[in-house]
């Protein structure tokens, strides 16, 4: 195609985005948006299910069976949005085994967050109350994103996750009022899991190398920033209200800003989390790399039984 | 569409509840129909969305083209003598 072709593409493009009018899996896309899209929609599916491991972790030690059946669900709908997000990503042309392959040899990410261990069963409250909520802040923006199977993946998932960051904050609260071992409990791993959680928006703006070119497409409506501060806004009060205590000496209500001030992030942990080197990195991706192995001979078996039913009927 | 070396992908659309049309919501893949069905089930009908399901390979839906969008429904946009709006009814006339 000629340049002249390509920039008058691209200028209908970014005309239609301006108008709020969604990109579908037939249009004309400039490359760079179809492979950020693949990019950030894959990882996205990707933290969806290595998100069911540190979860999948306290199933059978639930302390009683409501608080089981629960669990349960929420970890089958983190598998669902899984499926609703690689979906999506097929249809910009992805490979959805290419896309596995890639998070199974290290060259696709997933949210660092995962790779923390979930120690206790106050893990599963914590993680409901501030991974799933962080999540959540991310995601709603997301309903209004550019493309529309993504953002109506994100309408399903936004719909799904309000129930995993009630049951997470429910939990939270029987512990918190529970007794002062109890309580300890709680309090330690929202210890734990609070600067992860800040972590999950990503680095500062200043350092964020997509968010730009992303805002300018309608990927992304908010920068990291933004949403870091939503979400300790909203948080730090549920704390308070439960009797817990968010693990930074530097929260402070900021009049002028309408928001809290909050301490400095350990960037350092963050990149030595993303770069491989987390606490349970290696756990995750060598149990996804174990389920597709071990997989692999019904996915072959159920192939084979459906090829062999079609040869039958043609025959 | 896709290369994958694993299950075909299908189309799946949601009748919501009995008197509604089947309304698409997404994909999936399955070795066949019967898994097909089965995985739409669990993976798009978890909270009661749906009373029937459709599946359909995905490779036998053939779309229009997006490039051809205005040939094809420009047409209809300029034939406002379709609508009922167009018309003049002089005042006093009801039940039209």
């Amino acid at each position: 195609m000629m340049d002249v072709d390509i920039q008058d593409l691209e200028k209908k493009f970014q005309d239609k985005i301006d108008q709020d009018i969604k990109i579908e899996p037939n249009d004309w896309m400039p490359d760079a948006y179809r492979k950020t899209l693949i990019r950030q929609i894959s990882q996205h599916a990707h933290s969806e299910v290595v998100g069911m491991l540190p979860e999948g972790n306290w199933i059978t030690r639930a302390p009683n069976l409501r608080r089981k059946a629960v669990l349960l669900a929420k970890v089958q709908d983190e598998a669902g949005h899984g499926l609703y997000l690689y979906s999506a990503a097929e249809t910009l042309g992805a490979d959805r085994e290419q896309t596995i392959d890639d998070l199974h040899s290290g060259k696709a990410k997933y949210s660092s967050i995962f790779n923390y261990p979930t120690l206790s069963w106050a893990d599963m409250g914590a993680i409901g109350w501030l991974v799933d909520g962080a999540a959540i802040m991310n995601q709603v923006p997301l309903c209004r994103c550019s493309y529309g199977p993504y953002a109506r993946a994100m309408i399903r998932v936004c719909k799904e996750e309000s129930f995993h960051q009630r049951q997470g904050f429910e939990i939270m609260t029987k512990l918190a009022s529970g007794t002062a071992e109890q309580k300890e409990m709680a309090q330690d791993a929202l210890n734990r899991f609070w600067w992860p959680a800040l972590m999950m928006f990503g680095p500062i703006d200043s350092d964020s190398s997509h968010t730009e070119q992303s805002m300018r497409w309608k990927i992304k409506r908010h920068t990291n920033d933004e949403l870091r501060q939503m979400f300790v806004d909203v948080t730090v009060p549920q704390a308070e209200s439960i009797g817990l205590t968010v693990p930074d000496q530097d929260i402070k209500w900021n009049k002028s800003k309408e928001g809290y001030d909050y301490g400095p992030i350990d960037w350092d942990e963050f990149w030595q989390v993303v770069g491989g080197n987390g606490p349970c990195n290696k756990e995750r991706v060598d149990a996804r790399r174990k389920a597709k192995e071990d997989g692999k001979w019904v996915v072959e078996a159920a192939m084979a039984f459906a090829d062999k039913r079609n040869a039958k009927k043609t025959a | 569409m896709s290369k994958s070396k694993g299950w075909p992908l299908w189309e799946v659309f949601i009748r919501s509840k009995q008197g509604l049309n089947h309304k698409h919501v997404g994909s999936l893949r399955a070795s066949d129909a019967t898994m097909a069905i089965k995985n739409a089930r669990d993976v798009y009908t978890r909270r009661a969305e749906g009373i029937s399901i459709w599946v359909v390979p995905s490779n036998n839906i053939t779309a229009s083209d997006p490039n051809n969008e205005d040939s094809l429904f420009e047409p209809s946009q300029s034939k406002v003598y379709r609508h009922p709006t167009f018309y003049d009814v002089p005042d006093g006339i009801s039940h039209m």
